[in-house]
């Protein structure tokens, strides 16, 4: 070793007194309270819309014109008053009703749509046809057709939300059956698993992420769409949606009705995306490791 | 090891591979993985296939599990013809997402018993009991993706076992673990057969490997795969590694796989 052709310098060893951590002073110090606060994501929203509410509130009373922008107070009073007087949360319940009943109609159809495609070749071959064909169709757009083959009423408003539901949640299942690792694939069929069961038992949880994924665009799609097609029509038998309650406040010239109404699409809209898919993700496929949290 | 193996000599073979020629498309050919292979298992028996990369032996695994068919003779297991994957044969794969994330290292090893109709109680207790034989039954409830690869190999391990298979097949199980890990598990395997005495196949390229953990070693030549020879190595196991025998039975198989090319180990 010692006649390689690269000469290696020779150089002393040496060892050094390492200095105590107590003497060094606090090593851990703990944070100061402000600090700790600005490090919690909810409280830097907070404030934000708080510093929001205040232009808001000011600017309003600034241009004193109530019946165009009523100033941030007012639409808390109207907000107030719409569900003191039971009148918000009727029109809420008529639009989650049609919601749910369009979202399982179109998740229920997505499904065996998705599983006909991945045991046959022809199945796939019209998933991807019609996915392709019918998912840059805006759903506000088969509106008109809607309502001239069921009429005025709830069966139009669920026949929207079913397309506008049905496509992206088919795409992404389906992505998400095609991601799932051979080696899963194998381990499954090798515990006797066939058909609809190696469906259920491996295709399905392995593809969750994907089809999680599905069910919050279908969710955002379909919300969207519903409150715009109830702006459009809104009254059905008699019983108008969150849609319909705004375009009706805004008839009367209620202003701070209509901004009551917007802010609760935009409540309900974020309590669904960060409250309930929040916790499923974390019951799911945070918790299997499967997404990283 | 050599008493077990005389026992179980004179009878039937478990499972017979007779004459299998097993092709695969890529989409450009019609690829020959193995060309008329045979070869017998007797009960109890740690059969080796041990080849050079692309000599069709995990091929011919998969061909036994029943994902691939022959297109020229038939495996047969108790005397019926292999159709499809099924759990009378086991399969433990190379690599570490075998095991499903979504159920808990506990749930994973019981799922194959409850598909296959055992009763939730029955499959629990056989599943804490075959965790117990891989030292795992601390991490019953954890998540896969909270083991080691190590971990995680004697998890699926440990759930083939649990279904008690005819044969457990193993797809070069170690091939993805560092070397310390390796040798743990492989002691780890022998230990659990002097236990049970499943019959096993498994498939490696290590010629190492093969000795240790195998009682026969089936050699295949490079591809297409042809049954070079068929060896008996149960007399040799960890603790002989460093023995003159030892080192020359690796050598007359490295100079079969390599026809006396010099080739570094």
């Amino acid at each position: 070793m010692s006649q390689t052709r690269f000469p290696l310098p020779l150089r002393p060893e040496i060892e050094f007194d390492v200095t105590a951590p107590k003497e060094l002073g606090d090593v851990a110090k703990p944070l100061s309270f402000f600090e700790k606060l600005a490090a919690n994501g909810a409280v830097r929203r907070g404030v934000i819309l708080i510093v929001v509410a205040l232009i808001w509130e000011m600017y309003a009373r600034f241009l004193d014109r109530p019946l165009s922008f009523p100033t941030f107070l007012d639409t808390l009073e109207a907000l107030r008053d719409g569900f003191a007087s039971g009148i918000i949360p009727a029109r809420l319940s008529v639009t989650l009703q049609t919601l749910v009943i369009g979202y399982f109609i179109g998740l229920t159809i997505a499904a065996v749509l998705t599983t006909v495609a991945v045991t046959s070749r022809l199945g796939m071959d019209l998933l991807s046809t019609f996915t392709a064909m019918f998912n840059p169709l805006p759903a506000i757009a088969l509106l008109p057709l809607a309502l001239l083959w069921f009429g005025l009423g709830r069966p139009s408003l669920v026949f929207v939300i079913v397309h506008s539901v049905l496509w992206a949640v088919a795409l992404n299942m389906h992505s998400g059956f095609l991601s799932v690792s051979e080696t899963l694939r194998m381990a499954g069929r090798t515990f006797g698993l066939k058909g609809l069961r190696f469906v259920f038992g491996i295709l399905i949880p392995a593809a969750f992420p994907a089809i999680l994924a599905g069910l919050k665009i279908g969710w955002a799609f379909a919300w969207r769409t519903l409150i715009a097609a109830e702006l459009v029509f809104g009254v059905s038998s008699g019983q108008g949606g969150l849609g319909w309650y705004i375009f009706e406040k805004r008839n009367t010239l209620d202003t701070a009705s209509v901004f009551a109404g917007l802010l609760t699409v935009m409540a309900v809209g974020l309590i669904i995306e960060a409250v309930i898919f929040r916790l499923i993700e974390a019951k799911t496929v945070r918790r299997w490791g499967m997404q990283r949290g | 090891m050599d008493q077990a193996l005389a026992k179980t000599a004179s009878s039937a073979p478990l499972l017979s591979v007779d004459g299998v020629t097993l092709q695969y498309k890529t989409p450009d050919h019609l690829v020959t993985a193995t060309y008329r292979v045979s070869f017998d298992i007797q009960r109890h028996e740690r059969l080796v296939l041990l080849g050079p990369s692309g000599c069709g032996k995990s091929t011919i695994l998969k061909a036994m599990a029943g994902f691939l068919h022959p297109v020229e003779g038939r495996i047969t297991l108790k005397d019926r013809v292999v159709e499809g994957p099924g759990p009378d044969r086991m399969m433990v794969f190379q690599e570490f997402d075998q095991l499903l994330p979504w159920k808990t290292v506990e749930q994973n090893v019981a799922y194959p018993m409850r598909v296959n109709g055992i009763g939730a109680q029955d499959a629990k207790e056989r599943a804490l009991d075959a965790l117990a034989k891989v030292n795992l039954s601390k991490f019953a409830d954890a998540y896969p993706h909270m083991l080691s690869g190590g971990m995680k190999q004697r998890v699926a391990i440990a759930r083939a076992m649990a279904m008690k298979p005819d044969v457990l097949l193993m797809d070069e199980p170690y091939a993805a673990l560092d070397a310390l890990t390796r040798r743990k598990m492989q002691e780890e395997l022998l230990q659990l057969w002097d236990d049970i005495g499943f019959t096993l196949v498994f498939v490696t390229h290590s010629i190492e490997e093969a000795v240790v953990i195998g009682s026969r070693i089936v050699v295949l030549s490079p591809h297409p795969g042809q049954v070079r020879a068929e060896i008996n190595c149960a007399h040799l196991g960890l603790n002989e590694r460093a023995s003159p025998e030892f080192a020359e039975l690796t050598g007359r198989i490295s100079h079969m796989l390599f026809d006396g090319q010099n080739v570094a180990h």
